[in-house]
């Protein structure tokens, strides 16, 4: 296993998507030290900014203690292994990541798990916008794989899902599932408004409350329980909106009755 | 004064019937000359290299309105394609709609001198001018859309083309243009008010006038203005299943047009012209149709249109067309330039091997290409970017020139798009002479370019040299290698000066902005009732319309005589 300690506090973003089990595997801890990394415009060795420990465990392969807000890119890529990181992580977390678990004991920054296509992220705090949403203008959004989030998410989250599963245990910010065509997204408490806009299929299940409906959303039924993957299925009951009509959709989007009374008076006449 | 001399390379030159004859080639000033003392000129050694006039290109997408709009609205496709800056060239971005900058870089490093941006709303011919400004490398012109401009409309109804042509020769002038671009007849002013034309007799809404009529009118009024290069049409129904017989409708319409045996229209990307069958799901190659009439015919010229397996973006003054792509494929899309004039409309596209309707797409235009049997009349093109980004060129000269190298593509393809494909059947392979027509002299005559695309005394020195010895080289084999010498030039000469050495740029120049100044007997007079439409329908007044000679950096103006 390799430690990484930050040797100071970043002023500029950290480019270091040589932080991946793929690279690391079967390299020294010196080979290790020399890898380029970019700091603002200035190319550096992960060493020099980087305090760099080799230790008997076999997991996980990385660890990252301390404040890694500016390090971007750590497990960009990745196919297999384990990175564990101690406190704050940067922009594009595990982008694209095809195997393997990062774990984040604090905060996430924008874009974690963007355009993922397998693999796990458990993250222990709030995750910011752009929760596995493909770069801006792309439509290749996380493909397969799972992301939990203990805290909240911010906004534009779950865009152009296609598959795998995201499980927020917090709130989750405006446009949440922009455009999903497939995949799983489950929020435990609010989702901000436009809610599903533009999702052509897929799952959207609110268990708490939301801002409001986008008019293109047509209430189809009510159900009990509503299953979210193999091991969870989240309690309802539950509206059954299908939508977005305005592109055709055939996406459903679960939402709490109990937690929404305000629906009641506009939705259950056509039930 | 400046002196070099090119020794001993194969030269290809067909407009001067010159094939893979060892010669020297000698330049003096930025012209061809027939010699040049031997003490002073800086020396070239060719020996063994190919020696190519450099390459025109006859219609690609690279500036304006709309090339802006599509860089715009996507992002992800530069941020797999970022440029650096180096010494010599500045940063920028890829990839299916190129900077400005490196659009010049990635053409100048295959050996291209000249290229043609054939789409201009002229309400952005400001716009555009100053993107043309900012492309290096290259000699460029821009033609004004003018199939749907109110103008060549009224005219063109009252019956009227002598004022049509003074309009024209007036709207080159004013936008500095160089030719007439005509896209979907009538289509686009019906798209103003959502509709579209769905043949050649079909009446376009408030102006009583027919796709026929526009057409042929303005191909007459071409004529009466002698302009170097015929009307450049995009045809009605362009991309729709069974759109064949409008393209070959249209060309029997041209056939009543006087012609004098020579081309008196361009039709372009024709592979998006030549669907058969009448759905999507039966749509196959009409190659063997159009190319039968092209066969027997000498009023038209064409170019390829050639899809590449790749994610594009596709624009085009084609509204009612990028809708349709936008019904099917569910992209984001935007219409823009919907006003008096024209209509446009972007839309990402990813052509894949595995479609079967994208695969034999792919087919129709090399079908088209080798089918066609006079390599005068057709030219290489990709209509960069709609059917895919220029700098694949190199892949479609191996696809021509080897049937190995085809072969191998179309093995990867939908299988049902296999089972359709005509490529079995095709044994031809050009020769590096029918493809310096295909890539540059033929485009050169169609354009009606005299210093470009040959290398006769007194030419432009554009000169493309390429890696490839045609006596050790079999490039119908070989044809990776082949394309890999097509990709970097080991030198491209412009204007005298050597601005790419193995595929690098070594210096930066700027090029021509060509246009035409066309002399009519009687010049149009922009009375009151002209600025009272710009006034009620336009966005710009009249007095904020015209394209003043200082927007464009190095412009050369060719002056024309019309008969009117």
């Amino acid at each position: 296993m390799i430690v990484l300690t930050p040797l100071r506090k970043f002023q500029f973003p950290v480019h270091a998507e040589c932080i991946n089990p793929d690279v690391f595997q079967g390299k020294s801890a010196k080979e290790i030290a020399s890898l380029p990394v970019w700091e603002g415009n200035k190319k550096k060795k992960l060493a020099d900014l980087f305090k760099i420990e080799e230790t008997p465990a076999e997991t996980p392969d990385i660890t990252i203690n301390g404040d890694a807000t500016e390090v971007r890119r750590v497990g960009q890529g990745m196919k297999q292994g384990e990175i564990v990181i101690n406190g704050n992580a940067g922009m594009h977390l595990g982008e694209k990541m095809a195997g393997g678990k990062i774990t984040v004991n604090g905060n996430a920054n924008g874009w974690t798990g963007s355009s993922m296509k397998n693999g796990l992220i458990e993250i222990h705090g709030d995750a910011s916008d752009y929760l596995a949403s493909p770069y801006r203008g792309s439509t290749a959004g996380m493909r397969g794989g799972k992301i939990v989030v203990d805290g909240n998410v911010g906004s534009d989250s779950g865009c152009y899902l296609r598959g795998g599963v995201i499980m927020v245990k917090g709130n989750a910010g405006p446009f949440l599932g922009f455009h999903i065509s497939k995949g799983v997204i489950y929020v435990a408490q609010s989702a901000g408004n436009r809610l599903g806009a533009s999702m052509t299929g897929g799952k959207i299940v609110v268990s708490g409350s939301v801002d409001e409906l986008m008019p293109t959303f047509t209430v189809n039924a009510v159900k009990k329980k509503v299953k979210i993957d193999d091991t969870f299925k989240a309690e309802g009951p539950f509206y059954v909106f299908l939508g977005d009509l305005a592109e055709h959709g055939n996406g459903k989007l679960f939402v709490s009755q109990p937690s929404n009374p305000q629906l009641s008076p506009i939705y259950d006449k056509y039930l | 004064m400046t002196e070099l001399l090119i020794k001993n390379g194969f030269v290809f030159d067909p407009l001067n019937g010159i094939n893979g004859e060892k010669m020297d080639i000698a330049i003096k000033d930025g012209k061809i000359v027939a010699s040049v003392s031997d003490q002073n000129a800086k020396k070239i050694d060719a020996t063994g290299l190919t020696v190519m006039p450099g390459a025109v290109d006859v219609h690609t997408h690279i500036a304006g309105g709309e090339v802006n709009t599509g860089r715009m609205i996507r992002p992800e496709d530069h941020v797999k394609d970022v440029v650096r800056k180096t010494a010599i060239t500045r940063s920028g971005t890829g990839y299916s709609i190129p900077s400005t900058f490196v659009t010049g870089y990635r053409y100048s490093k295959m050996g291209y001198t000249t290229v043609m941006n054939p789409s201009m709303a002229p309400l952005g011919a400001k716009h555009t001018h100053e993107e043309l400004n900012d492309i290096p490398l290259l000699d460029k012109a821009t033609f004004p859309l003018l199939g749907d401009w109110w103008f060549v409309l009224e005219n063109l109804q009252k019956g009227d083309l002598e004022g049509c042509a003074r309009h024209v020769a007036w709207i080159m002038e004013t936008t500095k243009g160089y030719a007439i671009k005509i896209v979907n007849p009538g289509g686009l002013e019906s798209w103003g008010f959502g509709r579209n034309v769905h043949s050649i007799d079909d009446v376009v809404p408030n102006f009583d006038i027919t796709p026929r009529e526009i057409v042929c009118g303005l191909a007459k009024v071409n004529k009466m203005l002698n302009l170097p290069h015929t009307i450049h049409l995009h045809t009605n129904n362009l991309g729709i299943p069974g759109n064949y017989v409008t393209t070959l409708e249209t060309m029997k319409a041209l056939e009543s047009v006087p012609n004098d045996g020579k081309p008196i229209c361009h039709i372009t990307h024709v592979q998006f012209s030549s669907f058969a069958g009448d759905n999507w799901g039966n749509m196959k190659s009409a190659a063997e149709e159009i190319s039968r009439y092209i066969n027997n015919h000498n009023h038209m010229t064409f170019d390829m249109g050639q899809i590449i397996f790749t994610d594009t973006t596709t624009m085009t003054a084609d509204g009612p067309f990028e809708f349709t792509l936008y019904q099917l494929s569910g992209h984001k899309w935007v219409n823009s330039d919907v006003e008096t004039e024209t209509s446009g409309g972007i839309i990402p596209m990813h052509y894949k091997r595995k479609s079967a309707v994208n695969a034999t797409q792919w087919s129709i235009g090399l079908e088209l290409a080798l089918l066609v049997k006079d390599p005068w009349k057709i030219f290489m093109t990709t209509d960069h970017p709609n059917a895919g980004p220029f700098f694949a060129y190199p892949k479609i000269i191996a696809w021509l020139t080897s049937k190995k190298a085809r072969m191998a593509t179309l093995a990867k393809c939908h299988k049902k798009a296999q089972k359709k494909s005509l490529l079995p059947s095709i044994n031809r392979e050009l020769s590096l002479y029918e493809l310096a027509i295909m890539t540059r002299a033929g485009q050169s005559k169609a354009l009606g370019l005299k210093g470009k695309g040959h290398l006769g005394v007194g030419a432009d020195a554009d000169v493309a040299i390429y890696n490839i010895n045609p006596e050790t080289l079999d490039i119908t084999q070989k044809y990776k290698t082949a394309r890999k010498a097509f990709d970097s030039a080991a030198y491209t000469i412009k204007d005298g000066k050597i601005v790419v050495k193995d595929g690098e740029v070594v210096q930066n120049v700027d090029g021509r902005t060509m246009w035409l100044d066309v002399k009519t007997r009687e010049q149009l007079k922009v009375d009151e009732e002209m600025k009272r439409k710009f006034k009620e329908y336009w966005t710009v007044e009249y007095e904020n319309y015209p394209v003043f000679d200082h927007y464009v950096k190095v412009p050369e103006a060719i002056t024309v005589k019309a008969d009117v």
